[in-house]
């Protein structure tokens, strides 16, 4: 699996008072198994982005092309139903839609409308909760009411990954999560990444979670991709990204702020790991 | 300094569609929050802290114990508006708290409710605006604004009402981080003018900025204190779900190395102090 985004193009209300140029060509690849990162201030154009991915939105111009085939301009409605299927979709708090009686439903609720054999929808639920940590004949018959936050969002994840989706797409995951939920489900996540080896895509306004999670990082500003790299490539860009409205990862944040008051740090520093060993390697030398 | 908000004894449990009582949200809480604080809560998910804070401007009332705002009892239904004017609240989705299409009708709406003069509303709108650094947008409207700007008029609404106390719950948790930072060094200046703060929060390094951190669990209070305290027991905190935030974990691993930190840090400007020698 692979996605091509070609010069990429979209306009709100064009004609009207209020049009606006969402994504002004935006061009970008995705290699197989790869985890890809978005970030941007609110309104840079990643949802509008992640909406054309799985052909909700339609752009104006540029094209998208899943696996070889294109799904944008005059391309077969067959095509296009056929990648949303394969595309899987966590949207913001994606436990705000569960909504059956018991969890083994709610998770089944996806494959039941793919009018799979019945066998074959139990063995995706039991399959999917396996995959988001959850034990199967544990939590099968709980109602999904009475979960906790963390667990809530791990079974609406759960009914997302039982599709069996070639290409999954997370918007902010971790958020209003306590900061253990949030370890634990960026954990999972990083899990059913290396088990299935699909194509992640992660939209965060978390700096931490990107660094962590993604192979590359796609950097949004005003409808426009503005870096694009490892986060290593990406977070050594400190003043383009603080005047964009965003921010560094923790070590890279504290590391840039020592290195302002004079302490010899190298440049490609971004977690509280590396800065800790720096800066003994630092004190050791003084 | 008096006390503006007394808790005591204080138990809310949830009933279920038969009206049966569920187990207590809030399991037997009793504090109190000085004027002019700045009050963080913490707590992992489901552990009491919207519950607590929907008790304080009676959006919810004891199932038994009392809480006091401003001397005013919230089961005295007399006075609920005196309550909710005194005690402003501001949730998480900004989104879910705009009712008006042009800014400043926005901020107007509590003042107008309260009915007041309308050149004292144009004032407070006016200032409310100014306090929140929004001023230049007051013709514009809320769907065209960012995250953090949207946040900062539902904050405007809150201070335009004039309030002792604001609630903030959860207030960043959808924000990118330039919205991040607006919203709480906003929090900061409030706080500053006398406003009496509490603020809900996942995230530590906000809780950091706080005079004083409860901690809830399980609704019951688990810890109560500086965030020095707080944070100086990580082992603690995190079997609470929580974290410390990332300075003090930094300062506490160069320690452990023996690295001389000095006393436990919890601000970021500490760490670089104690690290650098600078700004001292």
């Amino acid at each position: 699996m692979t996605i091509v985004v070609e010069n990429l193009k979209h306009t709100y209300s064009p004609g009207s008072p209020e049009e606006s140029l969402a994504l002004n060509g935006v061009s970008f690849e995705v290699a197989d198994g790869e985890s890809l990162g978005i970030i941007g201030h609110t309104g840079s154009g990643k949802t509008t982005l992640l909406q054309h991915l799985n052909g909700l939105l339609k752009p104006d111009s540029g094209t998208i092309t899943v696996n070889g085939t294109v799904i944008t301009g005059d391309a077969e409605k067959e095509d296009v139903l056929m990648v949303r299927k394969k595309v899987g979709f966590v949207f913001q708090y994606p436990e705000y839609q569960l909504f059956e009686e018991t969890v083994e439903k709610d998770v089944a609720f996806g494959p039941r409308n793919l009018e799979l054999p019945e066998e074959e929808i139990k063995r995706r639920v039991r399959w999917a909760l396996e995959m988001v940590g959850l034990d199967y004949d544990d939590i099968k018959d709980d109602s999904p009411f009475n979960l906790s936050g963390g667990q809530k969002r791990r079974v609406a994840i759960a009914g997302v990954i039982a599709m069996e989706p070639e290409v999954l797409i997370l918007d902010e995951p971790t958020a209003g999560l306590d900061p253990k939920a949030h370890d634990d489900i960026l954990a999972m996540i990083g899990d059913i990444h290396k088990k299935t080896g699909n194509i992640n895509i992660l939209v965060s306004h978390n700096m931490n979670d990107v660094t962590r999670f993604c192979d590359k990082i796609l950097v949004m500003d005003r409808g426009q991709k503005v870096l694009y790299g490892t986060p290593g490539e990406v977070f050594s860009e400190t003043e383009k990204l603080l005047a964009m409205g965003l921010d560094l990862p923790d070590g890279a944040h504290i590391a840039h702020r020592l290195r302002k008051e004079g302490m010899d740090l190298p440049d490609d520093i971004l977690t509280i790991d590396q800065l800790e060993r720096e800066i003994l390697k630092a004190k050791g030398r003084e | 300094m008096s006390k503006f908000i007394e808790i005591q004894d204080l138990i809310f449990a949830y009933t279920d569609e038969s009206g049966m009582a569920k187990c207590n949200a809030i399991d037997n809480v009793s504090f109190t929050v000085e004027k002019g604080s700045f009050l963080a809560v913490i707590g992992k998910n489901g552990s009491g802290k919207s519950t607590l804070a929907k008790n304080i401007n009676a959006l919810l009332l004891p199932t038994s114990g009392t809480v006091l705002v401003g001397g005013f009892s919230t089961k005295d239904e007399d006075h609920t508006w005196d309550i909710r004017q005194r005690a402003g609240m501001v949730f998480q989705n900004p989104d879910n708290q705009i009712v008006s299409a042009i800014v400043e009708d926005d901020v107007a709406f509590g003042p107008e409710n309260l009915g007041i003069e309308p050149e004292v509303i144009r004032e407070r709108v006016d200032r409310a605006l100014e306090n929140v650094n929004m001023g230049a947008y007051k013709k514009k409207a809320p769907h065209l604004l960012s995250g953090g700007q949207k946040q900062r008029i539902a904050i405007a609404g809150a201070v335009a009402m004039r309030p002792e106390c604001i609630i903030f719950d959860e207030p960043t948790a959808m924000l990118d981080p330039s919205g991040r930072r607006e919203v709480l060094d906003i929090i900061e200046e409030l706080h500053k003018d006398g406003i009496t703060i509490i603020l809900i929060t996942h995230f530590m390094e906000e809780a950091a900025r706080a005079e004083r951190i409860i901690v809830m669990d399980d609704g019951k209070i688990e810890m109560d204190g500086s965030p020095k305290d707080i944070f100086e027991d990580t082992e603690k905190i995190r079997a609470l779900s929580l974290d410390v935030p990332p300075a003090t974990e930094l300062a506490g691993r160069l320690r452990a190395k023996g690295i001389d930190m000095g006393e436990i840090v919890v601000d970021e400007d500490d760490l670089i102090d104690r690290l650098t020698g600078s700004g001292k």
